[in-house]
């Protein structure tokens, strides 16, 4: 045995060496302090949303600090979490050493883009606080344009400039993906996380641009005039939605495929398997990718579009769901005679299945027009959207966070406080969204500060369990940072796991790979057997 | 229900029935779906968890026939339910000929309706139990979307068009309206009551809202006292488009296409006239965009209207 190099986290203390480095172990490092910020800027406006609606008459906020306090929050976990968590963070950590190159193709265009990212977020941070917008995250126009006072162009900027850093991070993805991955590991040989990056970064490339024009011709109507949107400057205020969901709607997938990605591997190590019917999941996610740009007028049901044109979105919703769930299914037969290990990844991953089978069947009834026309808009969309972002995604996030926490920081965590934590999200979850699906049904429209009074029992339901998930979130923070000083040192496996970046120590050195591997055999080559792991 | 925690929303029309019928079956279908999935990955995370002696000899890794019925059986579920829903989609954009004509304007934060006798109200909305009513609706600022649960139903109100929505509500009672597209500061206070009345009553209650005018009656004071009359009316010099049986009507453009002389094209005549010019007539006329509001055009619309009417019927 040779002696290993020393580790990324010791080529260098200075702040410096931090902050100027081109590691991508590096740079997903300061990725994951500055979503791991942002978050807690996020929850703690939901926090103040739902502690808000505990009361009908709403006697915590006015009508304007409600309606900034739910921008704030979905402007930063939209923006500034759900999109580059995953795939800035595990993504760039993953990807290099995944396919067995010592970096991603451009390191310097991958620092540029971490600062790009908190260039934009810190903008966005000070407009919040100084008085921020009362627009919702979906900017919906007259009303941006022309009658909010909030600071919406500043905002739109800083939505602009954060677009930049995904483009380019996208495009790294792209590139490495395609030309360096190491001898033998041809297309049929890529994990399912790198597919699922793979198929993410397309959509960040295509759909990104269109977002950013479409706030760059927000901010020139509301600072020239100029009639795009507003009618009664001879605009189209439905051009706008088109435009803004051509965008987000394949946002949805940049925020919940880098999540299937995580599923699939930590699906594939703790049951000991390959994943059944690798193709048919790898494949699932570049369907799910290109069928995600043909139905954003799903959004736009009730807005009066033509009817024909509802009718052949609707179809094409529906069929996204088929795609998503092959995924579900192939999960569910991948633990069919497998050797599972009931540890936090796992927990965390089965609780990613249920909240994401949630919310995608309810996505269903709001792909199917006469169900839509009555729930659009209120709390059942609030929850379907959440039980595939917050279930989905953050499942899917804090699930990585404790499979690959140890080849990152090359330390072990309590294992039984990370089952306790995978539960108390599961239930926390459930208890907060589940009752919003009942209010969305019994006709509450989303975004109100003051409501019915027969609507409070649920309500209040919904704010206590956004305690104990709140509680839950929080939980980590003190575990795993006890593991960073006095944690047990991880091995370079400590799950048993497949794939290349199990091969190198924990944590990795700096150039990941002293000999660039040849890969010879297929993912996930589990040899069937019993012995203890760990 | 028990007031402590309600569970169905209330429904005022056979169509909202329909509806929650729809949803029963859509629930069951998420459960058939669904259930496999719980039920095998605890039984799965059990029964082979590891340590557990567990047969896990012949493990397979695809079964391509499997996979291709997980992806078709949903598929042909879904596409029977896209098209029972899609057929009441159409059913409700469809309104009926002879339905009662309600005119609705949106605005920070109010809903105004106003009937064809002319009676308006603001947040309430009475109507007649078992007649097909027809909600013509404008914005006067941003977008608004009128919500009535009770009737499972929502339309967008968007400004620089008109949208519509009917309905026949047959359950006598008073309901929640709400506006459901966030509109800016005290979007949550833009609620009001739906009031369905049987139909003596609501004839008592149109007595007693009455006002001197009808709708159309007002409509063609605003046409005089606007000037509209003096282009258009019998004794205009200017060379005008006659507007006696003009609505409902198809209209030739300037640019050799055709219109149908609807609700939309009398308002953008009226405050965007140089978009659509009628065949045969120079440009000139003036637009009164900042000089009418939306209960005016919408006055004015109904007038038009009138003037069709009295054609049809000799
Ligand atoms: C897979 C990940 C998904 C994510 C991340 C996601 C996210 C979202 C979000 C954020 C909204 C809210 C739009 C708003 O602001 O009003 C939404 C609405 C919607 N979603 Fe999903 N969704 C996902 C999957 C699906 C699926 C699989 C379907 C259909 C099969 C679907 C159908 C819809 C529909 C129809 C709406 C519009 C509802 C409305 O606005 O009335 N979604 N979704
Ligand atoms: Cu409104």
């Amino acid at each position: 045995m040779t002696a290993n190099p020393p580790s990324y986290l010791n080529a260098g203390h200075t702040i410096r060496s931090w902050l100027l480095t081109t590691d991508h172990k590096r740079i997903a490092v300061l990725y994951l302090v500055s979503v791991t910020f942002f978050f807690l800027v996020g929850g703690a406006a939901a926090g103040l949303v739902r502690a808000d609606l505990l009361t009908p008459e709403g006697d915590l906020l006015t009508n304007e600090g409600y309606n900034r306090a739910f921008t704030l929050h979905g402007v930063i976990m939209v923006w500034f979490f759900l999109i580059p968590s995953i795939p800035n963070v595990f993504g760039n950590f993953l990807i290099p050493l995944m396919i067995g190159a010592r970096d991603l193709a451009f390191p310097r265009l991958n620092l540029l883009s971490w600062y790009i990212y908190i260039l934009g977020g810190l903008f966005t941070l000070i407009v919040l606080l100084v008085g921020g917008v009362d627009t919702g995250w979906t900017f919906y126009t007259p009303l941006s344009s022309m009658f909010s006072n909030g600071n919406v162009v500043l905002v739109a900027a800083a939505v602009f400039i954060v677009g930049f850093s995904s483009i380019l991070t996208g495009l790294n993805f792209i590139v490495t993906i395609h030309r360096l991955r190491a001898p033998g590991m041809g297309w049929g040989r890529m994990p399912l996380f790198v597919w699922s990056h793979y198929a993410t970064s397309i959509i960040l490339v295509l759909a990104t641009p269109v977002l950013s024009i479409t706030l760059v011709l927000i901010a020139a109507e509301r600072l020239f005039g100029l009639g795009i949107f507003d009618p009664s400057l001879g605009g189209d205020p439905l051009l706008f939605q088109h435009l803004f969901w051509f965008y987000s709607h394949p946002a949805v997938y940049i925020m919940v495929l880098p999540a299937l990605g995580v599923i699939s591997e930590l699906v594939a190590a703790a049951a000991r398997k390959p994943v059944f019917g690798y193709s048919f999941v790898a494949g699932s996610s570049i369907a799910i990718a290109i069928i995600g740009f043909f139905v954003w007028g799903h959004h736009m049901f009730v807005s009066g579009q033509s009817m024909y044109a509802s009718a052949v979105f609707s179809f094409l919703s529906l069929a996204v769901a088929v795609p998503s769930g092959i995924k579900v299914y192939n999960w569910t037969a991948t633990l069919y005679k497998g050797n599972i290990l009931l540890d936090p990844p796992f927990l965390f991953a089965m609780s990613f299945i249920g909240l994401f089978v949630v919310g995608g069947l309810t996505g269903l009834a709001l792909a199917m027009l006469s169900i839509d026309v009555h729930v659009h808009d209120t709390y059942f969309v609030v929850a379907h959207f959440h039980y595939i972002m917050v279930g989905g995604t953050i499942s899917a996030y804090f699930g990585a966070l404790h499979f690959w926490w140890p080849k990152m920081f090359g330390r072990m965590y309590p294992l039984t406080w990370g089952r306790i934590t995978a539960a108390t999200i599961f239930f926390g979850f459930n208890l907060t969204f589940f009752p919003q699906f009942i209010l969305g049904f019994l006709g509450m429209p989303r975004r109100y500060h003051v409501y019915a009074p027969e609507f409070q029992t649920l309500h209040v339901l919904s704010s206590a369990g956004s305690t104990l998930l709140g509680l839950a979130y929080l939980l980590p923070f003190v575990y795993l940072g006890y593991s960073l000083v006095a944690g047990k040192r991880a091995s370079a496996n400590p799950w048993g796991a497949t794939g290349l970046e199990w091969t190198v120590p924990s944590p990795p050195p700096k150039h990941n790979f002293v000999e660039i591997p040849t890969v010879t055999g297929r993912p996930y080559d589990y040899p069937v057997d019993k012995e203890d792991r760990r | 229900m028990s007031d402590f925690i309600a569970l169905w929303p209330q429904s005022a029309s056979a169509y909202s029935g329909r509806i929650d019928l729809l949803m029963w079956v859509f629930t069951a279908l998420v459960v058939a779906l669904s259930a496999p999935v719980f039920i095998l990955i605890a039984y799965y995370a059990w029964k082979y968890r590891a340590g557990r002696k567990a047969d896990r000899s012949d493990r397979v890794n695809r079964n391509t026939l499997l996979e291709i019925s997980w992806a078709l059986i949903p598929f042909i579920l879904i596409v029977i339910l896209f098209v029972w829903s899609t057929r009441m989609f159409f059913t409700v954009h469809q309104p009926p000929p002879d339905a009662m004509e309600i005119n609705v304007v949106a605005k920070q934060w109010m809903w105004k309706f106003e009937h064809a006798g002319g009676q308006r109200e603001i947040d309430e909305l009475h109507v007649p139990v078992g007649e097909p009513v027809r909600l013509s609706m404008a914005s006067q600022d941003v977008i608004h979307s009128l919500y009535i649960p009770a009737l499972r139903l929502k339309q967008d109100v968007v400004p620089g068009r008109y949208t519509s929505l009917w309905f026949t509500a047959d359950k006598p009672g008073t309901y929640h309206l709400t506006c459901a597209e966030f509109c800016g500061a005290d979007h949550s206070e833009m609620t009001g009551r739906f009031i369905v009345m049987e139909k003596p009553a609501f004839a008592a209650w149109l007595e007693q809202a009455g006002t001197d005018a009808s709708l159309a009656a007002e409509g063609e004071k605003l046409f005089r006292s606007n000037g509209c009359s003096g282009c258009h009316g019998p004794a205009a010099t200017v060379k005008a488009p006659d507007l006696e049986g003009l609505y409902g009507s198809p209209v030739p453009l300037a640019d050799g296409s055709m219109v149908t002389a609807d609700d939309q094209y009398i308002r953008d005549s009226i405050l965007l006239p140089q978009s659509e010019i009628a065949a045969g007539y120079p440009p000139i006329m003036p637009t009164f965009k900042n000089v009418l509001s939306e209960d005016e055009v919408m006055k004015l619309v109904a007038y038009i209207k009138s003037l069709a009417t009295t054609e049809d019927t000799p």
